[in-house]
């Protein structure tokens, strides 16, 4: 029989949500003489939690949903519960930024230098700064936290500044609901994102570097400040002779600190608002010294370029779109997740191929968090590269990707985009501020059946403008989601502002709550469980609609499922 | 009595200024009107910009949360999979709404952004420890689990 060489179990946040942290007790109490770690992310969140075993002539063999009373089986290497990737996934995934994300320790320096970590740093040492800059320009990367910019250009602005401090920042302030690669990758391969960092600074000059990371994210803060010690015991953060100090920030919750000049003032321990620009960052950032910024995933594509050649690295995606990419995969889909794919597969072959969607369900999917499109199923033969999405009125983002089944309202999803930028938009600027807020107060009016046809005139109108009228991302990007909608689906918003209707039943203020008394057993569950009182009777139970409000307690508590939401008046 | 001693450790550059906030937090779990005075004082900023950086962010709390603080994920896949009734529910049995705490001190409630988990939607999270694939019953259990301890 085969030997167990170490035993990993998945312990990045969606392990512990799943509960990893007992398994992993379980299997240290248990045995004795293997090695047990944790480890991070492999993506198969779906599958939570993960354990990998690795055997001394069988390789790796994974196991999903695992119990703590699963730990038997797996010491005996049972064939029950053993976790295959799933074929469409394992066709299509192209691993190169993520390679190491759950088959490394993340907090063991050795672990990462002994597969390949830091030969692009070391690398870089021995090049001069422009050529590194230049081989960054080569390798085609652009911008991973959704802009799309050129990450050499970026370099070599830096580059060319004569200064007497010199600023990176990377830019971990993820804060796109649905988005969660740059968590993995942090908490995951911590090194892999320092690296990065180090290299830029081989290749600018920078004096000091800053993590700006959201204190929603404490995995990832304390693996990188573990990383972080090991690059300073390991003097790797001494860059041509001059020794580099790492320090991370903790965000304190406001999305408009994703933009680059609202994180500057965030970082300077001010309100994070955006200022104009010019004066772009690289001329006057951080206290006016030259300051370039990173998202996480550009970073972590740095280390692959250097090591293995930007010719090397240029030879995955698109003409115009370099590289791979990280989704993170959820919503109405089989196997939600964290993939990475070369840039230019099709959505389809994401939504579909990759998150095992039904095609039949699916109506949409939302790329790019608040600031992104919907793009209609009709339209998933798009290839997925930042021009491409682009055209079609979403944007790449920074990776998100929620796949909005059949049975959703898109009136409701829109007002719920805007719900989130117009409390998130700083003030600043009159439009983003206040036509945001109209704009909100619009889609409620239209989900609560009190819109009329010429509040779709309305929105449009103020969509446009509000894209013109503000000055950074948040607010050029907020009207997206309403005006993608309103061209894609516009006859749900017809629907509702003339019927005053929701097919969807996900309006609340438009649907009722009836009992199917054929199927009623009168166990009367519902009525315990109703928190507004609003189900009463002895033999007949009834819903009284103006009492109800429509919170789905009793549908879910129904042990026949004979409650549901009808349209209202039905 | 808070003391406020501690910022002491911290550099005095008004860079620092969301840090000692953070810190404060750390400590007392919100802050307070005497720690906003506190550390008005020691970094020579006004008081209203102070209050001005506290209120920016979602983070800084400035009433004192419950033992045990309810985050209720309503992110993008959280929120189509039904995080506005998972919050309708803990409200149902709590008696509290987001940024309330209960009469006992025992439980607060807010609603985040987004925690992460966005896989095993829709999720909530008790004092950091997160929770997932939700429904009715779950969310019953969960509050009474914690209320036993």
């Amino acid at each position: 029989m085969s030997k167990i060489v170490k035993i990993r179990v998945g312990t990045a946040s969606c392990g512990i949500a799943a509960n990893a942290g007992a398994v992993l007790e379980a299997f240290q109490n248990t045995v004795k003489d293997i090695p047990v770690e944790g480890t991070g992310c492999i993506g198969h969140c779906y599958a939570e939690p993960l354990v990998e075993v690795l055997t001394d002539d069988q390789g790796s063999i994974y196991y999903s949903h695992v119990k703590p009373a699963d730990v038997e089986n797996i010491l005996a290497l049972g064939e029950t519960g053993r976790f295959v990737i799933p074929e469409g996934r394992r066709k299509l995934e192209l691993v190169k930024v993520l390679a190491l994300a759950g088959h490394v320790d993340p907090v063991s320096y050795e672990d990462y230098v002994a597969n390949g970590g830091y030969k692009g740093l070391e690398r870089a040492l021995s090049m001069a700064p422009g050529d590194v800059v230049q081989e960054v320009l080569d390798s085609g990367l652009r911008g991973r936290g959704g802009g799309g910019f050129p990450t050499g250009r970026k370099w070599s602005f830096l580059a060319a500044k004569q200064a007497e401090e010199k600023i990176i920042i990377c830019n971990a302030d993820e804060g796109d609901p649905g988005a969660f690669m740059d968590r993995s990758l942090m908490e995951s391969v911590p090194h892999q994102v320092l690296e990065g960092m180090l290299i830029a600074a081989a290749a600018t000059g920078a004096t000091r570097l800053f993590i700006y990371c959201r204190a929603e994210y404490p995995l990832a803060i304390k693996h990188l400040n573990i990383a972080i010690k090991q690059v300073y015991e390991q003097k790797r953060n001494v860059i041509r002779g001059r020794e580099l100090e790492i320090v991370i920030k903790e965000g304190a919750g406001a999305f408009v600190c994703g933009e680059e000049t609202a994180l500057i003032a965030s970082l300077e321990g001010r309100r994070g608002q955006p200022r104009f620009r010019p004066p772009f960052p690289t001329d006057s950032g951080w206290k006016k010294y030259p300051t370039m910024i990173n998202n996480v995933e550009t970073f972590g594509n740095v280390p692959l370029i250097l090591r293995d050649g930007a010719a090397e690295y240029a030879k995955v995606g698109s003409e115009g779109s370099k590289g791979t990419k990280l989704f993170a995969l959820a919503g109405d889909l089989k196997y939600p997740g964290l993939v990475e794919v070369p840039m230019g597969v099709t959505l389809a072959e994401i939504v579909f191929g990759i998150g095992g969607a039904d095609p039949n369900e699916v109506k949409a999917v939302q790329t790019g968090g608040p600031s992104g499109g919907c793009i209609p199923v009709e339209l998933f033969n798009t290839p997925v590269d930042y021009d491409s999405l682009r055209s079609l009125g979403a944007i790449m983002g920074s990776g998100g990707m929620i796949v909005i089944g059949k049975h959703r309202c898109m009136v409701e999803t829109a007002r719920y985009f805007l719900d989130f930028t117009h409390r998130e938009s700083c003030g600043k600027c009159t439009f983003c501020r206040v036509g945001t807020t109209r704009m909100y107060e619009t889609l409620c009016r239209i989900t609560e059946g009190k819109g009329q046809e010429s509040d779709l005139d309305l929105l449009e109108d103020l969509g446009k403008k509000v894209r013109a009228g503000s000055l950074c991302g948040l607010g050029q990007t907020a009207p997206n989601p309403v005006l993608a909608t309103l061209r894609y689906f516009r006859n749900e918003y017809l629907e509702h502002v003339r019927e005053h209707s929701c097919t969807a039943l996900a309006c609340p203020a438009l649907v009722d709550v009836k009992i199917d008394l054929s199927k009623c057993i009168h166990c009367k569950l519902c009525v315990k469980t109703c928190p507004a009182e609003a189900i009463a009777g002895e033999d007949v139970l009834a819903v009284d609609n103006s009492k109800c409000v429509r919170c789905n307690s009793c549908i879910e508590v129904c042990p026949k499922k004979a409650i549901s939401r009808v349209k209202r008046g039905e | 009595m808070e003391n406020f001693g501690f910022l002491e450790k911290i550099d005095k550059d008004p860079g620092n200024l969301i840090k000692a906030l953070q810190a404060v937090q750390g400590l007392y779990g919100f802050v307070s009107d005497d720690a906003v005075r506190a550390v008005s004082d020691y970094f020579q900023i006004p008081a209203a910009e102070v209050e001005g950086v506290l209120t920016f962010y979602a983070q800084f709390k400035r009433v004192k949360p419950g033992r045990f603080k309810i985050a209720v994920c309503d992110g993008t896949a959280c929120h189509i999979k039904g995080a506005p009734q998972i919050r309708q529910w803990i409200s149902a049995e709590l008696g509290i709404g987001p940024g309330e705490t209960d009469k006992d001190g025992l439980f607060s409630l807010e609603v985040v952004a987004c925690l992460g988990c966005c896989s095993l939607a829709p999720v909530m999270s008790i004092n950091g420890r997160v929770y997932g694939k939700l429904d009715r019953k779950g969310v019953s259990r969960i509050l009474k689990e914690y209320a036993a301890k």
